[in-house]
C-alpha cells in the first residue's frame, strides 16, 4: 500500500495533516496501538521539520504486512551536518519558529527514539531526504 | 451482525423516520447509515453523545428512558439530581421548590449527584499525584468521551482516570445510608434524573467496571416538564419539604465546563464539545499536544448544561449555577461538616470502591483483524475511491464519499448507489435509467422515487 501527501513548507496552520492521515490508515490496518503511536510521533517531527525549514516537500508512506516505510523528501536548504542535528537541544529555527513552540532541537532526536531505521541524506542548497522504517 | 458492545439509549423509531441525511451528517463517530429510507443506527461505532437526537427535524430520534411508574415498585424512591436540573428553572424557583415537587410526584427522597464530588475530589487529588508520569490523564466523568476514546483513539485509553464519576460515588453512599437507616435494601429504588443519553448507557453497560448501583434513569426533560408544570398551576401548594444537603462551590460547578479543571493542579486543560475533543485528542495522539497533567474532556457545548435532554438555554443554566455556587458554603466548610454528619465520614471505605476496571480499547476503525485482509480492503477503498465525486451528498446512504467506499469493501453497499457513478454508467449503457431508480429505491425507500414531478 502506497500514500503520498504534498507538504507545504512554512504553513504551520496545515502542519500536522499528512500525519493524521497516515495515522488514520494505521488504524484502519489494525496496526498495534503502540507501534502507531512511535510511528505517529516521529512521522509528525519529520512533518513539522519540512514545514519548519523547507520550501516545499512530500511524505511518502508504505505500508505492508512487516514493515512501515516512510520517507520525507524536501526541497530546501539541506542540513550540513547532520550530526549535530541529531543532538538534542540542537536547533537552528528562527525565532518565529520558536515563538510557535516549535524548534526546540528535539526534532531528530525524538524521531531516532521512535523509529527502527533512521536514514539521513541531505544536500546543502538543494534539500533533504528522511527515511524512516519500523518493523512491525 | 456483531453482538453489539455497548447499550445504546438512543434508539431511530423507524415509524417517524423520513429518511433524510441531517442525523448521519451530524455523528462524530459516522455511525449512522441510511438504508430503505430509514436511518440506522451501528451499535459498535454509536458513542450515544446525542447530536443526531438534537437536528432529527421530525424526532425519529428518542431517548429510551424507564417507564415512570417503575419508581412505585419501591418502598424508597430516590431521586437523584445532578445540579443541572436546578439551572433548568427560573430564578425565581427554589431548589426546595423543585425537590419538594420531585417529592410531590412520588420520591421518598432527592439526593444530589454532587454530594459525591468532595470525596471525589480527594481522590483524583491522590491519583493525580500517584500517576503523575501518565500524561494527560483524562477525566472519566462523560460517559460519551470515554466512549469516544475507546472506539476513535484506544491508543488514549490508558490515560482515563479509573475512578468512578461523583453519580456512581453517590448512589453507592446513599444506597448504604439508606440501608443502614433500616431501609430494605430490596426496596430501594435509585432513579437518576439524566440530562444526557449517554449517561444512560453508562447506566446500563458501565464502561469499566459491572453494575451499576442505580435502578434506572428517567430523562430530565420528562421531570422538568412534570415539575414545572405542577409549579405553573400551582398544584403543589403542600409541599413535603426534602432535607436539602448544602453542597459546595466546587461541587455545584463540577459538571460545568472547567468545573474539574480548576480544581485539578498542574497544567490541566478543559476542552468541551464532540467535535472540539475529537480534533483536541487527534493532535494529542500525534503529540501535537504535550505536557498537560490534566485534561477534561466533554461532549456537550457547555458540558453538562449542554446536554441533550435539558430544556433551557444552557448558558442561563450556567448563570444560574454560578449564582448558587456564589452562594454556598466555602469548599472546607463543607468538608469540615461533611465529615462530622456527611458523605466524608465514609470517604475510606467508598474511595476503595471508586476504583473501576481499566477501559478497554474498542477500535471501530479496522477494516479487518488480519493485517493482510485489512491492506486488500484498504487497496479496494483506494480504487474505489477514485472512481467518487468527493461531493459528500450522502444519497448513496453513507456520509461521505469516503465511508461509502469503505461500507462497498466490508459488503454493506455497492458502487451503483453513488449518484455520479449511476449517471457515468448510464451513459456507458451498463444501467439503464429504471434500474437507478430501483437502486436509488433500496436506499431511500419507494415514496421519495415515485413523486409525480
Amino acid at each position: 500500500m502506497q500514500f503520498e501527501y504534498s507538504i507545504e513548507g512554512g504553513n504551520f496552520s496545515r502542519a500536522g495533516y499528512a500525519s493524521s492521515e497516515v495515522k488514520k490508515k494505521l488504524k484502519q490496518l489494525n496496526v498495534d496501538l503502540q507501534v502507531i503511536k512511535r510511528v505517529v510521533v516521529a512521522l509528525y517531527e519529520a512533518e513539522v521539520n519540512v514545514v519548519a525549514h523547507a520550501y516545499n516537500g512530500r511524505m511518502e508512506v508504505e505500508i505492508d504486512k512487516d514493515k512501515i516505510k516512510l520517507a520525507l523528501v524536501d526541497s530546501g536548504p539541506g542540513i550540513p551536518d547532520i550530526d549535530k542535528a541529531m543532538e538534542e537541544g540542537y536547533s537552528t529555527a528562527t525565532p518565529e519558529v520558536r515563538e510557535m513552540g516549535f524548534g526546540a532541537g528535539m526534532g531528530l532526536p525524538n524521531i531516532k527514539k521512535n523509529v527502527d531505521v533512521l536514514t539521513i541524506n541531505s544536500v546543502v542548497g538543494k534539500g533533504t531526504t528522511v527515511q524512516m522504517i519500523t518493523y512491525i | 451482525m456483531k453482538k453489539p458492545d455497548f447499550h445504546h439509549a438512543l434508539k431511530i423509531v423507524r415509524e417517524v423516520c423520513i429518511g433524510c441525511t441531517h442525523c448521519m451528517n451530524i455523528c462524530p463517530t459516522e455511525a449512522i447509515r441510511v438504508t430503505n429510507g430509514k436511518a440506522v443506527l451501528i451499535d459498535n461505532r454509536c458513542v450515544d453523545c446525542g447530536f443526531c437526537y438534537r437536528v432529527c427535524p421530525v424526532n425519529a430520534i428518542i431517548v429510551e428512558q424507564d417507564d415512570f411508574n417503575r419508581i412505585f415498585e419501591y418502598k424508597t424512591r430516590v431521586a437523584l439530581v445532578p445540579s443541572v436540573m436546578t439551572g433548568q428553572f427560573p430564578d425565581n424557583i427554589t431548589t426546595r421548590q423543585i425537590y419538594s415537587e420531585l417529592m410531590e410526584l412520588g420520591f421518598t427522597h432527592v439526593f444530589e449527584v454532587e454530594q459525591g464530588v468532595e470525596v471525589l475530589f480527594e481522590a483524583m487529588t491522590e491519583y493525580l499525584e500517584k500517576n503523575s508520569k501518565t500524561k494527560p490523564l483524562i477525566s472519566s466523568f462523560c460517559p460519551a468521551i470515554v466512549r469516544l476514546i475507546q472506539v476513535k483513539f484506544p491508543a488514549l485509553v490508558d490515560n482515563i482516570i479509573n475512578l468512578n464519576p461523583p453519580l456512581d460515588i453517590s448512589a453507592l453512599y446513599f444506597r448504604e445510608q439508606l440501608v443502614d437507616e433500616g431501609h430494605d435494601e430490596n426496596d430501594i429504588g435509585i432513579f437518576y434524573i439524566t440530562p444526557c443519553a449517554a449517561k444512560i448507557a453508562a447506566v446500563k453497560t458501565p464502561p469499566g467496571e459491572n453494575d451499576s448501583p442505580i435502578t434506572g434513569v428517567i430523562n430530565m426533560n420528562f421531570i422538568f416538564n412534570k415539575v414545572y408544570t405542577r409549579i405553573k398551576q400551582g398544584t403543589g401548594d403542600s409541599c413535603i419539604v426534602p432535607d436539602i444537603c448544602s453542597l459546595s462551590a466546587r461541587s455545584i460547578l463540577w459538571s460545568l465546563t472547567n468545573g474539574e479543571s480548576v480544581h485539578a493542579g498542574g497544567r490541566s486543560m478543559a476542552v468541551d464539545e464532540i467535535h472540539n475533543v475529537i480534533n483536541f485528542l487527534e493532535q494529542l495522539e500525534n503529540e501535537e499536544i504535550k505536557d498537560i497533567d490534566f485534561l477534561e474532556l466533554r461532549a456537550c457545548d457547555e458540558s453538562c448544561a449542554g446536554g441533550v435532554l435539558t430544556t433551557a438555554n444552557r448558558f442561563f443554566t450556567v448563570e444560574r449555577l454560578k449564582k448558587r455556587a456564589a452562594r454556598a458554603v466555602s469548599d472546607t466548610e463543607i468538608t469540615d461538616q461533611e465529615g462530622k454528619t456527611g458523605m466524608f465520614r465514609h470517604k475510606e471505605k467508598l474511595k476503595k470502591r471508586m476504583t473501576v476496571q481499566p477501559f478497554e480499547p474498542r477500535s471501530m476503525m479496522k477494516l479487518d483483524e488480519d493485517m493482510s485482509e485489512a491492506l486488500k480492503k484498504m487497496k479496494r477503498v483506494e480504487e474505489i475511491g477514485k472512481c467518487l465525486p468527493d461531493v459528500d451528498c450522502g444519497a448513496c446512504g453513507s456520509p461521505n464519499c469516503r465511508s461509502f467506499a469503505e461500507d462497498i469493501v466490508q459488503g454493506y453497499s455497492k458502487i451503483n448507489q453513488c449518484v455520479f457513478v449511476q449517471r457515468i454508467f448510464e451513459k456507458k449503457g451498463i444501467l439503464s435509467p429504471e434500474e437507478s431508480i430501483n437502486i436509488m429505491k433500496g436506499v431511500w425507500g419507494n415514496e421519495k422515487l415515485d413523486k409525480n414531478c
